[in-house]
């Protein structure tokens, strides 16, 4: 069964045509890497996925819902879409502990013993169960995104997001992050990932979507892909890249 | 005619600050109620709401406080609505006082990563929640030292009062001027008083700046 749902979907960001008819279909528990060139539409693709920013054509339905970028819509979403950014974006005037429960406790009106309870075991799971009452700014970088993984697994989401997140770390850093992830993929979480680390998308992805001039250029299996691409663009790319 | 004493000229003054300091701080609370309303309105981001505060903040910013004194003063009386001197004055520093503090306010606000929004978005918060846990919070913190530093304006700009007859520091310092005919003695006494309200909230600014930039 699809989670994710794309069908023909076009954006323009004005005259300029960003998404040119993506299709894409993600299964439940599936690993898939989002791979292109700077300004190929990869992180536009993921933000149309969860309503951040609006398409004009076509069709998105995550869980069978469609997704438009109404706020109502974007907040029901967030229920079932998780989603991480690059810069972390932890809000620094609360503990990694408050900004873990700020959404539980507001959103989804848990109360507050118990939207500790979670905050604590999601912290535990990303390796930082004794972080909880630190300031983000007292914390690495790696740290950091780590914190803000707990923060989405949170609530409980059915898909997440990540566009390019171990991008802005030191490289000493980025393996703790996606050792994260690959044990939240071990789990059977559906991950949806904009990354260039392509170590991690062929030993830990499920399926490689190379994007080109807003078009899905080549997609398949991520092993497959990576060993043999098809297209003149894709083994440029991999040969630049590697 | 009357001698007047050094302690005399000084004594009448402070009295007379005591009003400059009554209005300074009138015109600061009004003030920051009015511009804590339309900068709710701002963050609405209804386009028309947003053109009225537009509007509002040019038209303070754009002219003279001294003219928009002189309006609320004889240009509400020309109109039949009686208002003494001590209500223009408070009501043009209000206004005047807002204008700029919205201003200040939006930068602290706009300062703010847009990531900020956008990751309070995608855990589901809406703009409200979004502006009470997360916006605000952070944003106050920015806005104390360019707001207390803004205040000195707000002092300085009373001495306009003056124009239209209250009797506050600036008006009583002329009149003292006009009896005793020692204008350097009495000014520099004026000047003094202002330096001794203003100093203290610049020094207050400062330190509010260097403690909030630290901290973030
Ligand atoms: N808000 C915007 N307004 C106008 N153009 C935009 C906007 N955001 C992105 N673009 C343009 O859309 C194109 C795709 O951007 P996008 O950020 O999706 O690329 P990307 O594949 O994620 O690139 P990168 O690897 O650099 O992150 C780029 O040409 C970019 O300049
Ligand atoms: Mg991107």
């Amino acid at each position: 069964m699809s989670l994710v749902k794309l069908d023909q979907v076009h954006k323009y960001y004005g005259d300029f045509h960003v998404l040119k008819g993506i299709d894409l279909n993600i299964k439940v528990g599936e690993v898939v890497s989002i791979i292109g060139k700077s300004g190929s539409g990869k992180s536009t693709l993921l933000r149309c996925i969860n309503g951040l920013e609006a398409y004009q054509q076509g069709g998105i339905a995550v869980d069978d819902k469609e997704v438009t970028s109404e706020d109502i819509q974007v907040r029901r979403l967030a229920l079932s879409v998780g989603m991480i950014f690059q810069s972390f974006n932890l809000f620094p005037h609360l503990t990694v502990g408050e900004n873990i429960m700020l959404a539980p406790t507001i959103v989804l009106k848990k109360s507050k013993q118990e939207a500790e309870k979670t905050a604590r075991a999601m912290l535990e799971k990303v390796g930082l169960g004794d972080k909880f009452d630190r300031y983000p700014e007292k914390l690495s970088g790696g740290q950091q995104q780590r914190v803000a993984i707990a923060r989405a697994l949170a609530m409980n989401p059915k898909v997440l997001l990540c566009d390019e997140i171990t991008s802005a770390l030191d490289p000493e850093l980025v393996g703790d992050v996606l050792k994260v992830l690959e044990q939240l993929a071990a789990e059977g979480m559906t991950l949806i990932l904009v990354t260039h680390e392509m170590n991690f998308a062929r030993d830990v992805g499920d399926r490689v979507v190379f994007m080109h001039q807003g078009k899905v250029w080549e997609e398949g299996n991520s092993k497959k892909l990576l060993s043999e691409p098809q297209t003149e663009e894709l083994k440029q790319f991999i040969g630049a890249v590697l | 005619m009357i001698e007047f004493s050094n302690w005399d000229i000084l004594r009448n003054l402070l009295l007379a600050a005591q009003w400059t300091l009554l209005l300074s701080i009138a015109a600061f609370i009004g003030g920051t109620v009015v511009a804590l309303t339309l900068t709710a309105m701002r963050l609405t981001r209804n386009v028309v709401v947003m053109r009225i505060v537009r509007v509002y903040v040019e038209l303070f910013q754009g002219t003279p406080l001294l003219m928009q004194m002189f309006l609320c003063f004889f240009g509400l009386s020309m109109i039949g609505y009686e208002i003494s001197a001590w209500g223009a004055a408070i009501l043009s520093l209000t206004l005047f006082t807002s204008a700029f503090l919205v201003e200040i306010w939006r930068g602290c606000i706009d300062t703010l990563p847009k990531g900020q929004w956008e990751a309070s978005r995608v855990l589901g918060l809406n703009f409200l929640q979004t502006l009470r846990h997360v916006i605000l919070p952070q944003a106050t913190k920015v806005a104390f030292a360019p707001t207390v530093g803004f205040s000195v304006q707000v002092v300085k700009g009373t001495a306009l009062a003056s124009v239209i007859g209250f009797v506050e520091l600036t008006k009583a310092g002329t009149m003292l001027n006009n009896a005793t005919f020692e204008p350097f003695k009495v000014f520099a006494f004026v000047a003094l008083i202002y330096f001794a309200l203003c100093y203290p909230l610049s020094l207050c600014s400062k330190y509010l700046e260097k403690k909030y930039h630290v901290a973030r």
